[in-house]
């Protein structure tokens, strides 16, 4: 397997530890991942709430490089996942549009041949079973809470998983890996992200009722593909303790960190340390 | 008391929903207002106008309410909303199409720090091809000082672990992204 790699911006500053993960994690299943060269922003936010045709423009250079490169494109972060796949889905379905975005793509061209693939994408692609006969470590007394965020499962039409409400693929992958994948109603549910820098107190009271429902499902830690998710609930838990009287300890994982410790990836070499709620006395129990 | 014909304005006004079709090709026409959109927003708790009442809106014609609101920016887009729709109205669609109506006309909404935020991002995006974290969020904190200083001890955690760059990083292809939003500029002119 060879796909083009859509880091984004996240994954090379503040989920660094998800980029070296996932690329640890393909390495051991044999999974070729060529970074697009000189790629750009996805464009987030911001770009889609100021100018629609730009917002499309801004990622589809990126899935133009990858297409002279012949190749499918994997965005392990959500919200850069949910960006380039908007792209891929419009231009395939309104000709106007895919025009527009080639005329303003100057001697560029895009034919949306390519498609564009989530981490959890990736690994269904592998096979559950393939990944479950690979696993060295099973994460055997992990109660883990599997919380997909909104950018990867929402809207259902572009972003397809198999299930917006109750997505299950990495609760099946986690079962796979020899976890418990706790069932809890919150695996969709919004961390607010993107109001992260503007309204941070709606972020923390998003966070904490995330943190709760885990916790009252018994999980004792959660997992997600999203490098918005994992910080808002890792570096915040201080915060949402203060402001609210908990005691959350909760580790948050990337996904790709508990699949590479569970094919043999030794804890140490998955930057744990830059998580702020330290995960080591939980992992002693694997 | 009077008596209000909401037909009746919503058939006087319907210019706005026309436009608003145009421009997202979302049609709030179909909305029958069951309010699941409400229901699910994880953050119609601090909005001004809740998600079902911004379809209702727009069906009215209160296009300076909506475009003044703060509803339009609080809007995290996680599109909650529209998976859960019965009608098939992408209402996070909507919202875009709002904020970016919104933005055009320089309409300076009451979540200043949302505008802000995006302006910021978009400005580093175009210059450098790639967002500077750390440069966003002292932008925003110059603007919000309360937060940075609620934020101060997280951020030197941060710093310590080595989690925010601290120089932005110059794509070659930076110059190329700045040509395509002039030729945006230049389509959306022609239209």
């Amino acid at each position: 397997m060879k796909y083009a790699y859509f880091p984004g911006c996240s994954l090379h500053s503040m989920a660094a530890e998800y980029d070296h993960s996932v690329l640890e994690m393909c390495g051991r299943l044999g999974i070729e991942m060529n970074e697009i060269p000189d790629w750009n922003c996805c464009g987030a936010s911001s770009a889609h709430s100021t100018n629609h045709l730009l917002s499309l423009a801004i990622p589809a250079r990126n899935l133009s490089i990858a297409e002279e490169q012949g190749l499918d494109v994997v965005a392990p972060c959500a919200a850069c996942y949910q960006r380039l796949v908007t792209v891929q889905h419009e231009t395939r379905h309104d000709v106007k549009i895919k025009e527009k975005v080639n005329k303003v793509l100057g001697d560029r061209s895009y034919e949306a041949k390519n498609d564009v693939k989530s981490i959890l994408d990736v690994l269904v692609d592998y096979g559950i079973d393939n990944l479950a006969a690979k696993v060295e470590k099973p994460l055997q007394g992990l109660k883990v809470a599997s919380y997909y965020g909104c950018y990867l499962v929402k809207p259902p039409k572009i972003c397809h998983v198999d299930d917006a409400e109750n997505p299950m693929i990495m609760d099946k992958i986690m079962t796979a890996l020899g976890a418990e994948a706790v069932q809890w109603p919150y695996k969709t549910e919004c961390c607010g992200g993107s109001l992260l820098l503007s309204n941070p107190d709606i972020v923390l009271k998003l966070g904490r009722d995330i943190l709760q429902v885990a916790t009252d499902a018994g999980a004792n830690c959660i997992v997600t593909p999203c490098p918005l998710c994992q910080p808002n609930l890792d570096t915040r838990q201080g915060q949402i303790n203060s402001k609210y009287g908990t005691d959350y300890k909760m580790p948050i994982f990337y996904i790709s960190q508990l699949v590479a410790i569970a094919l043999g990836s030794h804890k140490n070499n998955m930057k744990l340390h830059k998580h702020l709620i330290d995960p080591t006395e939980l992992l002693k129990v694997i | 008391m009077s008596i209000v014909n909401l037909s009746e304005i919503a058939e006087r006004n319907a210019g706005f929903a026309a436009q608003v079709l145009e421009e997202s090709g979302e049609d709030v026409r179909r909305c029958y207002q069951c309010g699941k959109c409400s229901a699910g927003c994880p953050v119609a708790f601090a909005m001004d106008y809740r998600p079902n009442r911004i379809i209702r809106m727009i069906q009215l014609g209160m296009r300076e309410d909506l475009l003044n609101s703060r509803s339009i920016w609080l809007c995290g887009t996680c599109s909650t909303c529209t998976a859960r729709c019965p009608r098939d109205v992408d209402l996070c669609r909507i919202n875009d199409t709002l904020r970016v109506m919104a933005y055009r006309e320089g309409i300076k909404s009451k979540v200043k720090n949302e505008v802000l935020m995006h302006d910021l991002f978009m400005k580093f995006i175009l210059k450098y091809g790639r967002i500077y974290e750390l440069g966003l969020a002292l932008g925003m904190y110059m603007a919000l000082p309360m937060n940075g200083i609620k934020d101060a001890g997280m951020g030197i955690e941060l710093m310590a672990k080595g989690k925010l760059n601290l120089l932005p990083h110059k794509i070659k292809g930076a110059k190329e992204l700045q040509q395509i939003a002039e030729a945006v500029k230049r389509l959306e002119a022609e239209e």
